[in-house]
């Protein structure tokens, strides 16, 4: 009977032990995270354009923390598509076509000389990434622009285009070698030429 | 020991780095020949950027004569250099051209055509330097366009001007030149022995330094025997042969070969007090300043096997790689790849077009057997033999499978932005896997998402200010329309307590009245839009149209805007149509005939705007112009009138809907403004 | 003209990994030599069995993951397994057992976890532990070895014991390292009076094959085909311990140092196992790690354990702590004051 009695105080004795401990660690190694929307924000382009059907990017992140699919964000492609699977513990999903499709990194560019400066594409961009006033030419700051597009239909005359960035000896980054062993019936002869 | 029978000078201590390889030297071939000269080429092609750091600006134009020396381009910021023109003649196109660059990309260059007179502007040396203060000699290095020659190209004025270069104790004279087949300044030590020490007293006495050491790779017997030459009785000033071991010319290798001393991986060798200089920016440095001469041009090594007659040469700089590959006797049958730099780190070039940079130590015209093709690369074994060969002591197979796998977390945690991309690594490796362009490609997508994610950071930052300013201002209106409300329900109330008998039945009147006047205002304002319609289409009413407008626009301009806005429609409407009868929708037809009748008003519009651009159009303007300062004033008054009606009729609507209490006062207030407008309007 | 374009550098050493795995495979003939010449024709026999396996295995699996066969079958990686593995199986080792063993080996001990470079254990151990868990009776009945009394087999008997299932009984004898634990009754002295394949301070045949395996071993550091690390640390371990638990000649005794050095697959394990880059730590300070690690669990298995020799579990208990290893033996990066321990963390 006394054993009985032992081992039960005994265990009482460690779970008290080990729950004080358990509660310690739990204080003193509290992960301090982000709120899951700033997550999610961070992982998202900030093209702000729109092509997910809300008004910027914050908009769309609080839209995923509530659920939202998250496949609808053109501009960040699928690699934002799997960032965001990875956070959410999701399976990473093919991009939604309805908003549109994954395009190379776009700058827009102003025909100034057609520009009647009516002001209208400078209150459409999401990052007043364009410069100008009223009855003045405008210009956009190519370094701020996002591509969002947004720019393109107000505009009255027509005069501004979306051209792909181009890559310069400053923005030219190496690739991986390419997997040559993978491709099937190599033999030593067959590698001759380019590597990069 | 005082039984040491030697000169007295004491034998320094060599600390070996790790790793390191042993890759077949090849460099008698280009040292049999002393340097020599080649001819003047026709064409010169001078990079902007040939240095680490901002483009330099340009000072001339296409078309400008130019003198030998005379600088073309000058430094654009803090860390750049200008450029000099290598010989006398004219710039004949500034442009895209290829550089010699890993992309294989073009960079903006400026053309020169030499005029074969090769003759000097006027140079400015310095006398005496020992009489001149050290910011005026490294203006004078900083203005000759003087960069690291060996390679890096940093401008060599930016090193020695930092604040900490005031306590600098030991320089380095990098003679290491471990890279197998150059010998560009081998030959150089053997060749201006007493330039170079000139150009280190020049050093010594702006810095200071307690000791130089010159560190030059035992493999090098004749380069050593020179400078010990020129330096002999100089106290402290000492040649020292390092083990010939590759890469012990980079910099902080030989430091640490020399001196024992590690460089921080967070900070340069001037934060240990130590400089490091290339022997050829030491006598560019001596030219410089003792002759006023800028640098335009560098010891070169052109060698290879598809080379017939392999040497160093004094190369102008934007001389054209093919010029001197045609001086060295190119075996075109034998030419497979032309390198610029040496085996281990340099790059190939697509072309021979590519002219020699500040840069280029060496140019290879290798034949295939020379430099195979790499063979297929073999699954990594770990055997571990990258890791004994880094001289850096990293993991490069780690490296390899985390930068294959974009690990970036993991790349930084095995410092990848340490690795000095010496090619050791790659050179050991037995299944041929090529490790330093995993790392480069590595690093670059670190940079580049990098960039990206800062430039989303701002993106956001932007956004979420313009947001935030756009609801301040949303906030003042409404704030301001609270104020405006408070004030009228004051005023009422004071009003209703003067006179209450009014008060009965003002209720039912006021209400049908705001309608009434709501009805007014939208067929006025349905008259005004018909108005500017009809200018749209008609000048002659466009221009009495919008009489409100306190100043005319020219109308030209107007005409102008108008048929760009046409044009527009025109482009839209053909868009559609296009996609329209793609599809052969019925649309289509509809769309077309859109745009007949658009086009039928572009071609009025354009008419009427030569009409307008002739000089008959010149009488119809003074009319409107001359519109007297009290006509103006009421017109400004009549236009500020309606928008206050607007406004209030706003505000009733509004109340209504709301069914606010206010409703009273507000149509007490248009009321008000009506009548203001009224008056306004019998004024003009 | 056309100028080739690839990464620096443009030079590269000579050295390939199909170069190394043939030093590896020159530097065990010594030892298949003073195995043959103490254990019969059947280690030769098995040992071009095993590559005919190996290779025929590989070459299939290849074929599956639609790999180009002639590139890897060259690399000779499967060759140094199949020589490892049939140079630990008993000389008389029937046809099948080496089938098995070498079979599993290549398939599941190395290609489905990617092929050569991909592997966590070391293949050849892989099979070895199979063999031995699978069929203790075959891979314990060592063909007695000259000079105990039972004549060697020649070519015939060694052929009919493999191929054709003659019994084995009338050759072989039990282990040295078997009797050691066996004996519970016998001091050491009437220990080795009593056993023919005993002698001198070690086992008969067993001693001379180890020293050809060691100058084997010592060949291949000469050639910078593996370094002196984990060698070292292994027989260290060994060697430390074997002296330390030395309970002198009575019948209680875990055996000498010099016997456990020169028995069983000690100098096997010590030059050819445990320096497999593929399965082993990859720093100079881990490789010694893990030769002690890997010394330390061959004592241990020795002395204390279930079976007579170790090697084969120790090095396939360390191969799964060698990761653990190299991430808390990162060197020291020039220009940093500590050297990096553990993973990067990850948010």
């Amino acid at each position: 009977m006394d054993t009985a009695i032992y081992a039960l105080l005994a265990l009482l004795a460690l779970a008290l032990a080990f729950g004080a401990l358990l509660g310690f660690a739990s204080e003193k190694f509290k992960v301090e995270g982000n709120p899951i929307v700033d997550q999610i924000n961070d992982l998202l382009p900030q093209t702000q354009c729109g092509q997910c059907g809300h008004p910027g990017c914050r908009p769309y992140a609080e839209a995923i923390a509530n659920g939202e699919e998250i496949n609808k964000c053109p501009p960040g492609g699928q690699a934002t598509i799997n960032a965001l699977a990875d956070l959410l513990d999701q399976e990473p999903m093919e991009l939604d076509d309805e908003h549109g499709v994954e395009k190379p990194p776009m700058v827009a560019f102003i025909r100034e000389d057609e520009c009647i400066g009516c002001t209208k594409c400078i209150q459409a961009c999401p990052v007043d990434a364009i410069l100008g006033a009223a009855k003045q030419m405008h210009t956009v700051i190519a370094d701020e622009c996002t591509g969002c597009d947004l720019c393109v239909e107000p505009c009255p005359v027509d005069c501004i285009d979306m051209v792909p960035i181009a890559t310069t000896t400053r923005t030219w980054k190496w690739d991986l070698p390419k997997k040559q062993t993978e491709t099937a019936n190599l033999i030593a002869t067959d590698t001759q030429g380019e590597l990069v | 020991m005082s039984s040491n029978p030697s000169q007295g000078i004491p034998l320094r201590t060599i600390h070996e780095f790790p790793g390191g390889v042993h890759p077949g030297e090849n460099k008698e071939q280009s040292t049999r020949t002393p340097i020599a000269t080649p001819p003047l080429p026709n064409t010169f092609i001078l990079p902007l950027n040939q240095h680490s750091g901002a483009p330099a600006e340009l000072l001339v134009k296409v078309g400008d004569y130019v003198l030998k020396g005379q600088m073309l381009a000058r430094a654009n910021g803090f860390v750049s250099s200008p450029v000099h023109a290598p010989t006398s003649g004219t710039v004949t196109s500034v442009g895209m051209h290829p550089v010699p660059h890993w992309s294989g990309l073009e960079e903006t260059c400026l053309v020169l055509e030499a005029d074969g007179k090769d003759q000097w502007c006027e140079l400015d040396p310095v006398a005496d330097y020992k009489t001149v203060e050290k910011d005026e000699l490294v203006q004078c290095i900083h203005d000759a366009g003087i960069v690291g020659l060996g390679g890096a190209g940093f401008p060599a004025a930016v090193k020695m001007s930092s604040r900490k270069a005031s306590k600098i104790h030991t320089l380095i004279v990098n003679g290491a030149e471990c890279e197998p087949y150059i010998t560009a300044d081998d030959m150089l030590m053997r060749e201006r022995a007493d330039r170079l020490l000139g150009g280190i007293e020049i050093l010594q006495h702006m810095l200071n330094p307690q000791e130089v050491l010159i560190g030059i790779e035992d493999n090098k017997p004749e380069a050593i025997e020179a400078m010990r030459k020129v330096c002999a009785g100089k106290d402290a000033i000492e040649v020292v042969p390092v083990p010939t071991k590759y890469p012990s010319g980079d910099a902080q290798r030989l430091i640490w070969l020399l001196t024992g001393k590690e460089v921080p991986s967070d900070a340069r060798s001037v934060d240990i007090g130590m400089l490091c200089y290339n022997v050829g920016t030491l006598v560019a440095i001596y030219d410089a300043i003792t002759e006023g001469k800028p640098l335009i041009s560098r010891v070169t090594t052109l060698t290879g096997a598809a080379l017939h007659q392999p040497g160093n040469v004094e190369a102008l700089i934007g001389t054209p790689a093919e010029h001197l590959l045609e001086f060295a006797g190119i075996q075109d049958e034998q030419f497979d790849a032309l390198v610029m730099g040496g085996p281990m780190m340099g790059h190939t070039l697509d072309t021979t077009a590519v002219p020699v940079i500040k840069t280029s130590n060496c140019f290879i015209a290798a034949s295939r057997e020379e430099f195979p093709p790499p063979p297929p690369e073999q699954a990594c074994i770990r055997c571990g033999m990258c890791a004994d060969a880094c001289p850096l002591s990293l993991l490069p197979q780690q490296l390899y499978w985390h930068a294959k796998s974009q690990n970036h977390e993991q790349l930084h945690h095995h410092n990848l932005f340490d690795c000095i991309e010496c090619g050791a690594c790659s050179y050991v490796c037995p299944s041929s896997i090529p490790l330093v362009q995993y790392f480069r490609a590595g690093k670059d997508e670190i940079r580049f998402q990098k960039a990206k994610s800062e430039k989303a950071e701002r993106s956001r930052q932007r956004f979420e200010q313009r947001q935030k300013r756009l609801e301040a201002v949303a906030a003042e209106k409404e704030a301001r329309r609270k104020a405006n409300a408070e004030k009228a329900r004051r005023a009422k109330e004071a009003k209703a307590a003067a006179g209450q008998s009014a008060g009965q039945n003002s209720a039912d009147t006021s209400a049908a009245d705001a309608k009434a006047d709501m009805i007014k205002a939208a067929m006025e304002r349905a008259k005004a839009k018909k108005a500017t319609r009809a200018a749209g289409t008609d000048v002659a009413t466009a221009s009495s149209g919008k009489p409100a407008r306190p100043q005319l626009s020219p109308k030209q301009k107007e005409l102008k805007i108008q048929l760009s806005v046409v044009n527009a429609q025109i482009k839209k409407c053909e868009r559609a149509a296009s996609q329209a009868g793609e599809n052969s929708s019925p649309e289509a037809e509809k769309l077309q005939a859109d745009i007949d009748k658009l086009k039928q008003q572009q071609t009025q519009l354009k008419a009427e705007f030569e009409a307008a651009s002739a000089p008959t159009e010149a009488p119809a303007k003074p009319a409107k112009a001359e519109l007297s300062a009290d006509e103006k004033k009421h017109k400004i008054e009549l236009a500020m009138a309606r928008a206050a009606v607007k406004k209030a009729e706003r505000a009733v609507t509004t109340a209504k809907e709301s069914d606010s209490d206010q409703l009273q006062t507000l149509q007490q207030q248009l009321e008000d403004k009506r009548r203001e407008l009224a008056r306004c309007e019998e004024a003009v | 003209m056309a100028l080739i374009r690839q990464t620096s550098p443009h030079t590269l050493g000579q050295n390939k990994t199909s170069h190394i795995m043939r030093l590896v495979l020159i530097a065990l003939v010594p030892a298949l030599a003073a195995q043959t010449w103490f254990f019969g024709w059947g280690i030769i026999i098995n040992v071009i069995w095993c590559s005919v396996i190996a290779l025929g295995a590989e070459a299939w699996i290849l074929a599956l993951r639609k790999r180009p066969l002639s590139f890897y079958l060259r690399d000779n990686s499967a060759l140094v397994t199949a020589w490892l593995l049939a140079m630990a199986l008993p000389a008389a080792a029937p046809w099948w057992l080496s089938l098995i063993g070498v079979g599993f080996a290549i398939i599941f001990g190395k290609q489905l976890y990617g092929g050569m470079g991909n592997n966590p254990f070391n293949p050849a151990m892989v099979g070895y532990v199979l063999l031995l868990i699978s069929f203790p009776q075959e891979m314990t009945s060592w063909v007695a070895p000259l000079g105990s009394g039972i004549s060697a087999p020649g070519i015939g008997d060694s052929f009919s014991m493999i191929f054709a299932g003659s019994a084995v009984d009338g050759w072989t004898m039990a282990t040295p390292l078997d009797i050691l634990r066996e004996n519970k009754s016998l001091t050491m002295n009437e220990l080795w009076q009593n056993s023919p394949q005993l002698s001198g301070m070690t086992g008969l045949g067993w001693f001379w094959t180890n020293l050809a395996f060691l100058a084997g071993g010592l060949y291949l550091l000469k050639e910078k085909a593996i370094s002196w690390h984990a060698p070292a640390g292994m027989l260290l371990a060994l060697a430390v311990l074997s002296l330390l638990f030395w309970n002198g000649t009575g019948s209680e005794s875990h055996g000498s140092p010099i016997f456990h050095l020169f028995s069983g697959a000690t100098m096997m394990g010590a030059f050819f196992i445990v320096t497999d880059p593929v399965s082993g730590a990859t720093s100079n300070k881990g490789r010694l790690l893990f030769g002690l690690g890997v010394g330390t669990l061959t004592y241990v298995i020795r002395a204390w354990g279930g079976y007579p020799d170790g090697v084969a579990f120790a090095t396939l208990l360390m191969n799964m702590a060698a990761p653990a290893i190299d991430y808390w033996t990162q060197p020291r990066t020039y220009g940093h004051r500590k050297p990096k321990r553990g993973m990067a963390k990850t948010k």
